[in-house]
């Protein structure tokens, strides 16, 4: 059964809000080169004024309680060419249990340098506002391992979890490949100790020539990649003890349209890790969403 | 609680300022020149590269089709220029090096809206370059 009560006010206006902004004449898409990955980032940031509508779902299993399905929505806007700023709405179903909306994360990504550099790197700072509840999975930090999703729903989303991550990431295009590399540090604002993690990703489009004629299934726009990413403990015990662990294989499909699909089956490297885990998405890139925008607030120009 | 509502309502409201920064209409002449200036501005390393793609017949065609897909949305219906950027139908670009379209597709005008390409692969980079060029020879011929 949803929970209604937990969606409150700000999904309902936020939801109205863009519908009424994408009713105000966006007539077109721009085709993004999306690479796999759904945990690690690249250096790749969002086109300017575009705004890219995404949901991902990860189902998971559990060995100490029911399985689930973690799911969210992502609204990424490229703010300027060097800021691309996203709020995420996040929630799931625990099965035989109940859905739940988990909270909220508002996340900016900056890119310091001008040019394409030998790395490049990109500053990331998240605000999170969920439960422990949350399921989504989005990252792996400190000690997360498989038992602490086995707490029911009913007590895990009585505790708030607010926290502010911190990531590096350093990442290069070269000859067709994408190699990243994130390296994440999250405070909860409550007295916990600062936690760590990590993210690592490869990927490469299935050819790197485009065609001359126009198709949705050449292979320049299936891209294939791997990620790794995984917890490295918290300040007082740092390193490998105690965390899990993850290696995800991934296929996205950018279409012309301005759609991509990610499939991405995911497998535990260790004992405390989830055996299993699918996660898959579909976004949808709105270019000059940020005129559509201007056009709502200051009227249309000549 | 009150605090984060707060923080909320500020997110949301610094985001609604983001959203409005790159919308300001027409691209602006003055605004232009600077980004064409940022030709002038590749290494000499690649000032002198030649476009691999040269001699592939097919190249300027592909390169057309990918600039449907990834460049019209800013500049326009086969370059003719936008509400966001620049027409590229210019003797600053006609004029440029293959290598110096290259270089700008590779790494952007960060500062000034031109996202980064380096995302495309480089053969799809240089099919670009090939049908800009295509593009500005054919304007040239017809002395449009």
């Amino acid at each position: 059964m949803i929970n209604t009560q937990s969606f409150g006010l700000l999904p309902r206006s936020f939801f109205a809000l863009l519908l009424g902004v994408l009713s105000t004449g966006l007539t077109f898409s721009l085709h993004a080169q999306e690479n796999p990955y759904i945990v690690a980032y690249d250096h790749n940031l969002e086109e300017p004024g575009s705004l890219e509508v995404e949901y991902f779902s990860t189902f998971g299993t559990q060995r100490s309680g029911p399985d689930f399905h973690g799911f969210w929505g992502e609204f990424e806007y490229g703010a300027t060419a060097w800021w691309t700023t996203e709020v995420y709405l996040d929630a799931q179903s625990t099965f035989g249990e109940s859905t739940i909306f988990t909270g909220y994360r508002w996340e900016n990504r900056f890119r310091p340098l001008k040019n394409e550099h030998f790395v490049n790197p990109v500053l990331y700072i998240e605000f999170e506002n969920d439960n422990e509840a949350d399921k989504i999975l989005k990252e792996v930090e400190g000690h997360d391992v498989e038992s602490n999703y086995a707490v029911p729903n009913a007590i895990a989303r009585r505790e708030k979890d607010r926290e502010l991550e911190f990531k590096l990431i350093l990442s290069r295009n070269y000859k067709g490949w994408n190699f990243t590399e994130n390296t994440l540090a999250v405070k909860n604002l409550s007295n916990d100790p600062w936690e760590f993690g990590y993210a690592l990703g490869a990927a490469r489009p299935l050819t790197q020539k485009g065609a001359s004629h126009r198709c949705n299934f050449c292979a320049q726009h299936f891209i294939a990649g791997v990620e790794m990413y995984g917890g490295l403990g918290d300040r007082y015990s740092f390193g490998l003890h105690n965390t899990s662990h993850y290696v995800a294989p991934g296929l996205a499909w950018n279409l012309p349209s301005g759609w991509t699909f990610r499939v991405e089956p995911t497998f535990g490297l260790n004992d405390l890790s989830h055996q299993f885990l699918l996660r898959w998405g579909a976004s949808y890139e709105f270019s000059g969403f940020g005129q559509a925008v201007e056009s709502l607030f200051k009227g249309r120009r000549e | 609680m009150k605090f984060y509502s707060c923080s909320l309502v500020c997110g949301l409201l610094l985001a609604l300022i983001a959203l409005a920064m790159p919308a300001q209409g027409k691209c602006d002449p003055k605004e232009s020149e600077s980004v064409y200036a940022e030709l002038e501005k590749a290494p000499a390393k690649y000032q002198q590269m030649r476009n691999p793609m040269a001699n592939d017949k097919d190249a300027p065609v592909a390169g057309g089709i990918l600039f449907e897909e990834h460049c019209e949305g800013c500049h326009g219906k086969e370059a003719i220029g936008g509400k966001k950027a620049p027409t590229l139908r210019a003797p600053e670009v006609r004029n440029a090096t293959p290598g110096a379209i290259f270089w700008i597709l590779s790494n952007g005008v960060v500062r000034k809206k031109m996202p980064v390409w380096s995302k495309l692969p480089e053969p799809e980079r240089w099919q670009l370059v090939s049908y800009l060029k295509a593009l500005n020879t054919e304007k040239a011929k017809s002395g449009k």
